[in-house]
């Protein structure tokens, strides 16, 4: 590179103190005006050339890709609450799955009567549970994690409680509510 | 690392084989040689088909119902979605143009005769393979002109004597075109097309390879008075340098293109509305439909619509099997080039008496 523009700074020295010279370089033409200049030289100059043409082709072209792939963000409204059915007619030791948002969420009823509600997400991988009446737990049946009546991890790989709704009763509709 | 990756690979790879095949390949080097590189670009523009089409498919749902939407989403929703769209249908319609450039070229050129028979007969079964494409295409957004221009473009298959009636329900799932049209349109678009244009791309792009590339006869003539050596130039690097610079220049005019002229996406279609003013398919099909227009209802007692679509038919075959047919005399050579100038300029006024007449 250096020996090149040093070949290069020549020609124009050359061309400065003399005007017949002057006449013979043409900017086209300069490569092949260029005494001192070797080959080597020269095609070291525009393989970096193609490289860079490579380059800025390749980057066009990714970095739009590298951006499309990534998927939009749709704002969906974090659900504060949600309506999860009748009351009556979740019998004592059974639970249900209700929607919560874009997300599901489960209401327990326990043996004892009381009302619970869970998020439906299971914090080992994502399934969503159930409750198992014969075990009396939240059980997850793809990885077999348990969690006892109180969303807490008891059994099985789950490394994280599930998180706890409120409950409330509008006359019978079960109303739960994400804790602020 | 690369020191021993190359010999790892080379055990268990033919590259260096390869690699010396690729040196000793030239690629003859005369005035007409600017042609060759059109072949490249269809190949190049097909390569950009399948990337952009797999990055559309990320996003677009095939059904009546969420198409439209889905692809409105891809144009306003997602990053870069626009041009990667715009692309895809700009990209497509160069590939019809130089897929005929190419197909003219290789006409004009004689590269047709013995013994690159059968790379003619792959080449014009692709060419009819990007048309499909391109009508398969059309539906998938689910708008007006589209829904109208497929409803209208496969009745034309039902004037097919026996089968016609088949045939129409064959290619739009149903009686009508609907949501049944559009997911099936869509499957042949990205599974059946493309499985049969990568094997048949393959086998021509073999047979390109094995035959090497053909030289005109004027030019093969002036060898012979002139004993020199033929001109070539080397394959590696020379003719690939100058392919990359054409795909180079393909990709900025798609890019160019799409960022100018973004392709619209149109109203979303109702099968219940009546068909807007201005339908009509894509500008390669114009002058079929045109052809169309201007037949008779009856033609010596035959439909009319019958007789140009048979016509059009036997032209197809036709274009198959030219090389079957033309004889390698001057004559001969003379008729295929007066067949295809005459192709020409019917195909040429007929889409641009299409043209005129749609402009309001």
């Amino acid at each position: 590179m250096t020996r090149a523009f040093r070949g290069s700074r020549e020609i124009f020295r050359t061309a400065r103190k003399n005007p017949q010279a002057r006449k013979s370089i043409r900017w086209g033409r300069l490569f092949s005006a260029m005494p001192s200049l070797e080959t080597r030289d020269r095609r070291n100059v525009l393989n970096w050339l193609l490289g860079l043409w490579g380059g800025g082709v390749l980057g066009a072209v990714f970095y739009p890709v590298a951006r499309y792939l990534s998927p939009p963000d749709i704002p969906e409204a974090a659900a504060v609450s949600a309506t999860a059915g009748s009351a009556r007619a979740l019998l004592p030791n059974s639970g249900r799955v209700v929607p919560f948002g874009s997300r599901p969420a489960i209401v327990v009823r326990t043996p004892a009567g009381e009302l619970r509600a869970f998020s439906a997400t299971c914090t080992h991988l994502d399934c969503t549970v159930q409750y198992r009446s014969d075990l009396q737990r939240i059980w997850c049946a793809c990885h077999n994690g348990q969690y006892d009546l109180n969303g807490r991890n008891i059994a099985g790989p789950p490394p994280r409680p599930l998180e706890t709704y409120d409950v409330n009763l509008k006359d019978d509709e079960i109303v739960i509510t994400r804790r602020s | 690392m690369a020191s021993r990756l190359r010999p790892w690979l080379e055990e268990r790879l033919p590259l260096a084989d390869l690699l010396e095949t690729l040196r000793h390949k030239t690629v003859p080097h005369h005035r007409y040689s600017g042609w060759y590189y059109f072949g490249g670009m269809t190949l190049f523009l097909f390569a950009m088909q399948v990337g952009t089409g797999a990055l559309l498919l990320l996003y677009y749902r095939p059904s009546a119902t969420e198409a439209y939407e889905s692809v409105q989403f891809i144009v306003t929703r997602v990053p870069f979605g626009w041009l990667v769209r715009s692309i895809h249908a700009w990209s497509a319609n160069l590939m019809v143009a130089c897929a005929f450039a190419h197909l003219f070229s290789v006409l004009f050129l004689h590269a047709y005769r013995r013994p690159r028979e059968l790379t003619w007969v792959s080449g014009v079964l692709l060419l009819l393979l990007t048309l499909a494409f391109g009508f398969t295409g059309y539906l998938l957004p689910w708008n007006e002109v589209s829904f109208f221009a497929t409803r209208v473009g496969t009745d034309i298959a039902a004037t097919v004597p026996v089968i016609g009636h088949g045939l129409v329900r064959f290619l739009r799932g149903g009686n009508d075109v609907s949501g049944a049209t559009l997911t099936r349109l869509f499957g042949f678009h990205v599974a059946v097309l493309p499985a049969i244009a990568t094997a048949l791309v393959g086998l021509h792009l073999l047979l390109v390879q094995r035959h090497g590339m053909s030289v005109p006869p004027s030019v093969e003539r002036n060898r012979a008075a002139d004993p020199g050596v033929m001109r070539t130039i080397p394959f590696l690097p020379h003719f690939l340098l100058r392919d990359l610079f054409a795909w180079t220049a393909v990709l900025a005019m798609l890019a160019a293109l799409s960022t100018f002229y973004p392709w619209e996406l149109g109203t979303k279609a109702d099968p219940f509305a009546a068909a807007p003013a201005g339908i009509r398919p894509e500008w390669y099909f114009l002058w079929a439909f045109e052809a169309l227009k201007h037949m008779p209802s009856t033609l010596a007692g035959i439909d009319g619509e019958f007789v140009a679509v048979a016509a059009m038919g036997i032209m197809g075959i036709g274009a198959i099997l030219l090389p079957f047919m033309a004889r390698n005399t001057p004559g001969g050579r003379r008729l295929v080039v007066w067949t295809g100038i005459v192709m020409l300029l019917f195909m040429s006024a007929m889409t641009a008496l299409a043209l005129a007449g749609n402009t309001p």
